[in-house]
């Protein structure tokens, strides 16, 4: 599979009040391929942000390599290429009012691809099948204060693809919104992801949904401390309860059944899975 | 409320004056104002107030919220009225109480004048307000200024600087409401006292309010960076204003409006 972000031993730090350097990042060795579903866990100031905003380049790295498609980019970058890297990797962050700038749905859908210096027959085209991706055709002439948030969280998804990002990173874009604006948006990331073929790279504290992509990086302390698939990550409960991180009601209840004596070999990790198996532990009995 | 802030006074139709491109409806308003300013004669007043009346007509625009604007400036109309009658002097003496004196000429001259005030702000608010939405003259007003960007006037930025407090007018508003729910929950009081003790207890809800606007602002900005924003300069518009046939006759029509009433 091919490699799309490169990162090799990234370091990065925030300058602290008195100028002194505040290491953030220490010593990151990520790979994520094309098309991949990549979820990122660790607990507040883990150090999740401000990975997501090294990648897309909004803060440049104290050290170390980034790659995005094979290219350097921790390098010194003119402004078109910088302008290039955040059309390659688009970012969602939480609060869906504060990235919306138009008053009318689709001027800001419109925003990015106008910043990119698109003809304007050709954004119209954009707004249009971005707004049909996200199921929000109905509300292109709506104000964004008269939607939900998972309608208006929809929005600032759809004004990042209109720009045609190859990978988009979601940084909690979730956690303001209700069960259902939960769904819509998590539904969204899962056909862009499919249908797509976009990159994901999501940031979040739901392990329901952390459950959903392909591979888990968790971070602790500026730190890569453990990555592999849900199943392998959720295997140990206790070791994600020590880096400050809860696991899915049925991992947690699966592993109980363990403790007691239950022949459960593997970790559960979805609730269909989890049915299925209790159905079938009860029958045995 | 929250709708009157963001629509200022729109009043969503499909007149004419709907239609008209916003850049051309600015320099429309121009000419107007010109225009209202030269009348002198009989005959130009009569022009005036028939243009005028006109010019409601077309817009469709209920009479009543046309009116309505004159409540906010009746004390200027009425002041101004005053002070022409009782001192304009004149060749024919009306009446007069002691020093009091008041002129047929004092008359006439606050009866132009009150015509002229009230064409301005009814055509003035019918051209602009009520069939203009904020956004639509924001971006009117930033392609009919864009020549200035040449000798370094900020246009774009003042555009988008507009465009993004319209978008965060309501979002703060319903904060402030938040605020100060949260703030009389723990027992604050807004109503009553002298104006000192009320100016005192916004504080409260002022400190929160900025700390929250300044805390978007740096979130907004960096979205708009990860949105490639890098100011106006080699930015296309997904909307592209064309002025119509339409535009031109208007634009010929209100000439000729200017015209006859400096002529007449
Ligand atoms: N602008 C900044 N200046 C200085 N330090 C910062 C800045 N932003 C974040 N930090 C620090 O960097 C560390 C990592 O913050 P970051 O926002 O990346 O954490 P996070 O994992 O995203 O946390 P959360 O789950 O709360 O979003 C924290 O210790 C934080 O205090
Ligand atoms: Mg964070």
């Amino acid at each position: 599979m091919k490699k799309f972000i490169e990162i090799k031993n990234l370091n990065f730090s925030y300058e602290g009040d008195e100028g002194e350097r505040v290491p953030v990042l220490h010593d990151i060795n990520l790979d994520i391929n094309k098309g991949e579903f990549v979820t990122i866990l660790g607990r507040n100031g883990s150090g999740k942000s401000t990975l997501a905003k090294v990648i897309n380049m909004i803060l440049t790295p104290d050290s170390g390599e980034l790659r995005i498609d094979g290219k350097n980019i921790a390098a010194e970058l003119t402004d078109e290429e910088l302008m290039a890297v955040r059309r390659r990797v688009g970012m969602v962050f939480q609060n869906p009012d504060n990235q919306l700038v138009a008053t009318i749905v689709e001027e800001d859908i419109a925003f990015g691809p106008e910043n990119l210096g698109i003809p304007s027959a050709e954004i119209r085209q954009r707004v249009d099948d971005a707004l049909d991706t996200v199921g929000m055709k109905a509300f292109a002439r709506h104000s964004p204060h008269q939607l939900s948030g998972g309608q208006k969280q929809r929005i600032a998804i759809a004004g990042i693809i209109a720009m045609l990002p190859e990978c988009i990173i979601f940084d909690e874009s979730t956690a303001m919104l209700d069960p259902k604006g939960r769904q819509e948006v998590m539904d969204t990331i899962e056909k862009l992801n499919r249908e797509k073929g976009i990159t994901i790279i999501a940031i979040t504290h739901n392990m329901e949904e952390a459950v959903r992509g392909d591979r888990i990086v968790v971070i602790d302390g500026g730190r890569i401390v453990k990555q592999g698939t849900p199943k392998d990550v959720f295997a140990k409960p206790y070791e994600l309860w020590e880096l400050g991180l809860a696991v899915p009601q049925v991992t947690e209840l699966f592993d109980m059944l363990r403790c007691l004596g239950a022949d459960l070999p593997e970790s559960v990790i979805t609730e269909e899975e989890g049915a299925e198996k209790l159905a079938r532990l009860l029958e045995t009995k | 409320m929250l709708r009157d802030i963001t629509l200022g006074q729109y009043f969503p139709g499909n007149s004419v004056f709907h239609r008209t491109d916003p850049r051309v409806k600015i320099v429309l308003t121009m000419l107007y104002i010109v225009a209202v300013f030269m009348a002198d004669s009989l005959l130009s007043y009569l022009i005036m107030t028939a243009g005028t009346i006109l010019l409601i007509a077309v817009s469709r625009i209920p009479l009543k919220t046309v009116t309505s604007g004159f409540k906010t400036i009746l004390f200027i109309i009425i002041f101004t009225a005053v002070l022409n009658i009782f001192w304009t002097k004149g060749e024919n003496l009306l009446f007069s109480f002691g020093i009091i004196n008041v002129y047929a000429e004092g008359l006439i001259h606050a009866g132009k004048m009150v015509l002229r005030l009230a064409c301005l702000l009814m055509g003035t608010s019918v051209l602009i307000s009520y069939t203009t939405s904020p956004i639509a003259l924001t971006d009117g007003l930033e392609r009919l200024l864009s020549p200035l960007k040449v000798i370094k006037l900020p246009v774009h930025e003042f555009a988008m600087m507009m465009t993004i407090a319209l978008r965060f007018i309501p979002t703060l508003i319903e904060e402030t409401d938040k605020i100060m729910n949260a703030q009389k929950a723990r027992g604050a009081d807004f109503t009553e006292g002298n104006l000192l003790q009320r100016a005192k207890a916004l504080i409260p809800i002022l400190i929160p309010l900025f700390v929250s606007a300044f805390m978007r602002a740096g979130e907004l900005a960096t979205a708009m960076e990860c949105r490639c924003y890098h100011g106006g300069e080699g930015r296309t518009r997904m909307t592209v204003l064309k002025t119509k046939p339409l535009d031109w006759i208007l634009l010929s029509v209100f000439i000729a409006y200017g015209v006859g009433i400096i002529l007449l």
